[in-house]
């Protein structure tokens, strides 16, 4: 049986035995990318959809969803549930009104490069695993997955689940290769201070502000963020100076540091393709680097290292220079 | 009609450039927006659809509108219009043109908006048509025809070459100073390539998108169910607003800068955003769907309503291509149409 159709009979049987009152999964949308995030009921699974257009992370959703009345059901992708795990560990989410379900995710695909390959009209895109099969044109061509991948899959962090109370599985997922996660920030690394002043800058001098970024990361949940508060001082909507634009990126980072699982959402999100998971993750890397492997999310903790004092943390006045 | 090689743009944007400031689609750490041409620059025509549009031209994202400098009991109030220069605004499609006419209802009526206006005169406007439309394009349900846009110059890029039709007085003056680097010709080839491009426009999937259930009174669909599943994923974020062509909402702010000088700028702003309107009496829409419904009502029902019947969409399919969660205009008129499904 196709996965598609375990994931829509387990959303069925969890509603008809009344153990949840509402799903939380992706619709299909008008083409064959476009699925958004929706709730479903008994009365209406109209448009379930699981397949490689799947990429929302549907964790956040749980903050508001889980306030509300009854039992909620969720399917989370590998990369997903250390969103969910690092979102009870900060008391956002009610773990208790919610049923996980992981589902298996060999990585999500970009329709952008889809359309960058130069078809004009695209009638189906096909899963085969390692090759995706697109007819577009009146044609049928083959493609290499990683091809295609969504940013926020290129150098997929783990295809284990942190957390899931059942999972939906077909086809093994193949562990990613552990060294290329932090690849591109060693290259930024070994750039001069210039060449990556300048970098960063061509790349964040093309923000718009929208916010996406912000409004879709999961480690974001301030329920009045300090960019929206009149009374802040910094509040802004405005674009026009680089320095705000800078700022808001890097407070940004700074703020999810050692709670950011490195989803990826903000660079999948972000209409401009800003490379913004690269700042976050250069976080992760020097986490790793100074106080030993971490990866936030992985389990239900209060404590990320940056948040927790042990007698052999290193000296600050040591890493300035490093 | 005149035509010049494709490989021989960058004179025309150099010639241009000697007398003019001039914007165009310019490709930057991946992506294209509209910039100001330099040499350096990698000018990017034949994109189809910028990321922003060219709506910065005449109302930028962020803007100075006047200065003050305080001192004691004195305030001294500057000013900071200035004579606009005139530009060129070039590569601009025939969404894009007609989301100016859209501007236009809102800036150039009373009380008139001199930033807009002075920018607006000042520009010399010239179209591309879209030789490529994408199946995101959906111009044709605003009764745009995207083989022939106006401007006071309109562009064809078919095959090596760029055609160059002049529609305006402004259209001609521009085209005398840069005649010299074109060759004359008839307008065989691209009476051709427009049939062409209406038969490729036709065959695009949301090209009979049916607007009339936006006609129906205005509580019934103000009112409709429909909206809460519509609206369910939306983040609240403003990538929809901002790279939308015809969006014209901005709020008024002030910032001191280190002198003590305090500027009061405008920006964009977004009625998605949880503050949009906020006023001292509270918020008019307190709910993400509240938010959601606004703007399509806006665009399809409140702002046709005041202006005979123009719609506030232009098809540009923005929006389409840049919501994180895939929400768009196309599904709110789809799931509108009578003939669709009901959920």
């Amino acid at each position: 049986m196709q996965i598609q159709e375990l994931v829509l009979h387990k959303a069925e049987e969890y509603l008809a035995s009344g153990k949840v009152d509402r799903v939380l999964a992706w619709k299909k949308g008008e083409t064959f990318y476009d699925n958004s995030p929706a709730i479903f009921t008994k009365d209406n699974l109209n448009g379930f959809v699981y397949n490689e257009f799947c990429a929302p992370n549907l964790s956040k959703y749980l903050v508001n969803e889980s306030k509300k009345e009854g039992k909620i059901l969720v399917f989370l992708k590998p990369c997903d549930t250390y969103s969910f795990n690092q979102l009870v560990s900060e008391h956002r989410i009610d773990r208790e009104k919610i049923v996980v379900i992981g589902l298996e995710c060999q990585g999500m695909l970009d329709e952008k490069k889809i359309y960058n390959l130069g078809f004009k009209r695209i009638e189906k895109v096909e899963d085969g695993l390692d090759n995706i099969i697109i007819t577009a044109d009146g044609q049928q061509v083959q493609i290499k997955r990683e091809e295609l991948l969504s940013v926020k899959c290129v150098d997929c962090k783990s295809k284990e689940f942190a957390v899931a109370d059942e999972t939906i599985v077909v086809n093994e997922m193949k562990q990613p290769d552990k060294n290329s996660r932090f690849s591109v920030v060693s290259e930024l690394e070994k750039m001069t201070e210039e060449e990556r002043f300048k970098f960063w800058q061509n790349e964040l001098s093309k923000c718009i502000r929208c916010n996406a970024c912000r409004n879709v990361c999961p480690a974001c949940t301030c329920t009045h963020c300090v960019f929206d508060n009149n009374k802040s001082g910094i509040a802004g909507k405005a674009n026009s100076d680089s320095f705000e634009e800078k700022l808001y990126h890097i407070i940004r980072a700074y703020h999810v540091a050692g709670r950011c699982t490195d989803c990826g959402e903000c660079s999948r999100v972000c209409p401009e393709s800003i490379p913004l998971h690269l700042i976050n993750r250069k976080f992760i890397k020097d986490i790793n680097d100074n106080y030993g492997e971490f990866q936030a999310g992985k389990t239900v903790s209060e404590h990320n290292p940056l948040v927790d004092y042990t007698k052999g943390d290193c000296e600050p006045k040591e890493m300035v220079g490093k | 009609m005149y035509k010049i090689k494709l490989s021989d743009l960058d004179k025309l944007y150099k010639a241009i450039s000697e007398d003019y400031p001039l914007y165009l689609p310019i490709k930057k750490a991946g992506e294209v927006n509209y910039g100001l041409y330099g040499e350096d620059e990698e000018v990017s025509l034949t994109t189809l659809k910028t990321v922003k549009s060219p709506k910065d031209a005449f109302f930028p994202q962020s803007e100075d509108l006047v200065n003050f400098k305080v001192d004691g009991n004195k305030i001294e109030v500057i000013d900071v219009r200035k004579e606009e220069q005139p530009f060129v605004v070039m590569g601009v499609r025939a969404c894009d043109f007609k989301a100016f006419d859209v501007l236009d209802r809102v800036f150039l009526v009373d009380p008139l908006d001199t930033f807009y206006q002075n920018k607006r005169n000042a520009a010399i406007v010239v179209t591309n048509a879209c030789t490529e439309p994408e199946d995101s394009c959906f111009c044709k349900v605003f009764g745009i025809d995207a083989s022939d846009p106006s401007g006071d110059i309109t562009t064809f890029i078919i095959g090596e070459n760029l055609f160059w039709r002049a529609n305006t007085e402004k259209g001609n003056a521009l085209t005398e100073k840069v005649k010299g680097l074109f060759t004359e010709t008839d307008d065989k080839i691209v009476a051709e390539e427009q049939k062409a491009i209406r038969e490729k426009i036709n065959s695009l999937p949301n090209v009979n998108l049916d607007l009339t259930p936006f006609k129906d009174e205005m509580l019934d669909i103000f009112n409709s169910e429909k909206w809460g599943k519509l609206s369910e994923a939306c983040l609240g974020c403003g990538a929809c607003t901002f790279v939308c062509p015809t969006c014209q909402c901005f709020d008024i702010r002030e910032l001191t800068k280190n002198d003590g000088t305090v500027s009061r700028f405008r920006c964009w702003d977004s009625c998605m955003y949880s503050d949009f309107t906020k006023t001292a009496g509270g918020q008019p829409r307190t709910t993400q769907m509240q938010r959601y419904r606004q703007r399509f009502m806006h665009k399809l029902v409140y702002y046709p309503e005041n202006n005979e019947g123009v719609y506030s969409c232009v098809g540009c399919g923005r929006c389409v291509k840049s919501c994180p969660m895939h929400l768009n205009i196309v599904k709110v008129i789809k799931a509108f149409d009578k003939g669709g499904k009901d959920e």
